[in-house]
């Protein structure tokens, strides 16, 4: 593993013996020497690192410094320029052809992508349908799940989000935080075995904050599902993360179990960043 | 300068409403036609290759940049020449829809265009097949903000209507023509025509005022 971060990771966690090099089952998300440029603007240098299955890694660090670029690349919302990126040892934008590796179709892309779900800062529910059919609409077109049972999955996620009386009702007439949290379930419906999480409460009032921290707290606690969270609620990452990765000018500078880095950081950036933000 | 004549107006009106008839038809049916090509000039313009949107960018700008009389009198004169000849109606629809197809293909355009990239990229992180996302998510999104402006152009298309007349189509302004024709009187007939393209217009534009109103929210 070429992760210069990996080893502080491993110490930190010493009760967690599956993240072996070899192992390769519960390595679910692999970025080897991903770069990623806008412009002449490298926001991803050559980045390395590695997700365990079911483990909630948080990115933190000033904006700019390619954390949303991360969740992006494994959405497939963007393209590396270079590397690549593998979720459950398969690659996500590669295809391995004649011993080759050259760039995924649609197809590939598409069957690797189901594995990974997205919940976005402004929520981005589809504002012409229904909140339940906002749910649905994916498993059934997507996984081809029959109706009536996507429709008794989006009610079950609901009531797991608290908005079971609302199913019935549009985007624009629930507040942010209860669209959110739909946003949350409509992600979870595709059972996927990612969840990333792109600063979800950065567009709702702070008063709503709250409510959909709780939903995902409740969710890491009680799913076995792997997160990748990008997020300026510190207090949360404490609470959810098994993993904090420190993230200035495109590389990891930092990482390792959230009380570690919150209470002791070893690098003067994470130090800089932590004092403005906590 | 001859006087207003009620009991003439009275007398024409049975020939002018068979024309008004005629006039609403072709506009029912050239919007139909034009909302439907627009809709495909405006996909098409978006497909990947090149051979698809070069033939129907050059195609829909030609449509836009000549006369729709002179349209009209291309379809209804000279394709028959090839063996094409469709009766004047059915000409005047075409070319109505022909002709106002290439502006609401820019109206679709940017009905897509205001479908925010965040419903993109929920479509693309729930894995939608593209099919599904135009169907379900974008066109959904798009049409609700191409209606009032769509409905600008059926008005418009309403008020080019006359020019159906240069090709023999019985609308409004033909049989208000024919009438002046045999009786020397244009006055009534020609104003009665005036005052019916005003009475359906405006009345139509508030009422997309209104539908404008309902469906931006």
């Amino acid at each position: 593993m070429s992760a210069d971060h990996t080893p502080s990771k491993e110490t930190t966690d010493p009760a967690d013996t599956s993240r072996t090099e070899s192992g390769g089952g519960t390595e679910l998300i692999r970025f080897d020497k991903v770069t990623k440029r806008f412009g002449t603007n490298t926001v991803l240098d050559s980045l390395d690192f590695t997700v365990s299955s079911g483990k909630h890694v948080t990115l933190i660090g000033p904006s700019g410094s390619g954390k949303t670029t991360i969740l992006r690349l494994l959405m497939t919302l963007l393209k590396p320029d270079e590397g690549t990126i593998k979720v459950g040892g398969t690659y996500l934008t590669h295809e391995e052809k004649g011993g080759k590796l050259v760039p995924a179709g649609e197809k590939h892309i598409r069957e690797v992508r189901k594995n990974i779900g997205m919940v976005f800062q402004q929520f981005n529910l589809f504002p012409n349908m229904k909140v339940l059919r906002n749910i649905t609409e994916a498993p059934v077109h997507v996984l081809g799940m029959e109706k009536d049972a996507a429709e008794e999955r989006a009610r079950d996620l609901l009531e797991l989000v608290g908005l079971t009386a609302h199913l019935d009702k549009y985007p624009n007439q629930l507040s942010g935080g209860q669209q959110q949290r739909v946003a949350i379930a409509r992600a979870l419906a595709m059972r996927p075995q990612v969840l990333l999480l792109d600063e979800v409460t950065s567009a709702l009032d702070p008063e709503l904050v709250a409510g959909v921290l709780d939903v995902l707290r409740d969710i890491a606690h009680t799913t076995d599902i792997t997160m990748l969270c990008v997020t300026h609620e510190m207090n949360f990452a404490r609470d959810i993360s098994d993993d904090v990765l420190m993230f200035d000018a495109g590389r990891v500078i930092e990482s390792g179990a959230p009380e570690k880095i919150f209470s002791e950081p070893e690098h003067e950036r994470t130090r800089e960043f932590l004092s403005a933000v906590l | 300068m001859n006087n207003w004549s009620w009991s003439y107006v009275g007398e024409i009106m049975p020939e002018i409403l068979k024309g008004l008839w005629i006039t609403v038809q072709a506009t029912i049916y050239g919007s139909l036609v034009s909302f439907a090509l627009g809709l495909v000039w405006a996909l098409a313009l978006r497909a990947r290759s090149r051979w698809v949107t070069w033939p129907v960018s050059i195609f829909v700008e030609f449509i836009r940049n000549t006369p729709l009389l002179v349209q009209l009198f291309f379809l209804f004169f000279v394709l028959p020449g090839w063996g094409l000849a469709f009766a004047p109606l059915t000409t005047g629809v075409i070319g109505l829809g022909l002709h106002y197809s290439t502006y609401t293909s820019e109206v679709y355009r940017a009905g897509i265009d205001g479908v925010p990239p965040g419903q993109w990229e929920a479509a693309t992180a729930l894995s939608l097949p593209r099919r599904r996302t135009w169907a379900a998510v974008i066109l959904p999104q798009a049409f609700r903000r191409v209606v009032p402006a769509l409905g600008n152009y059926v008005i418009a298309m309403f008020k080019d209507t006359p020019l159906l007349a240069g090709i023999t189509v019985a609308d409004m302004l033909f049989q208000a023509n024919s009438i002046s024709a045999t009786t020397f009187d244009y006055l009534e007939p020609i104003t009665v025509v005036g005052i019916l393209f005003v009475v359906i217009s405006y009345p139509t534009s508030l009422l997309l005022r209104a539908l404008e109103r309902r469906l931006v929210r």
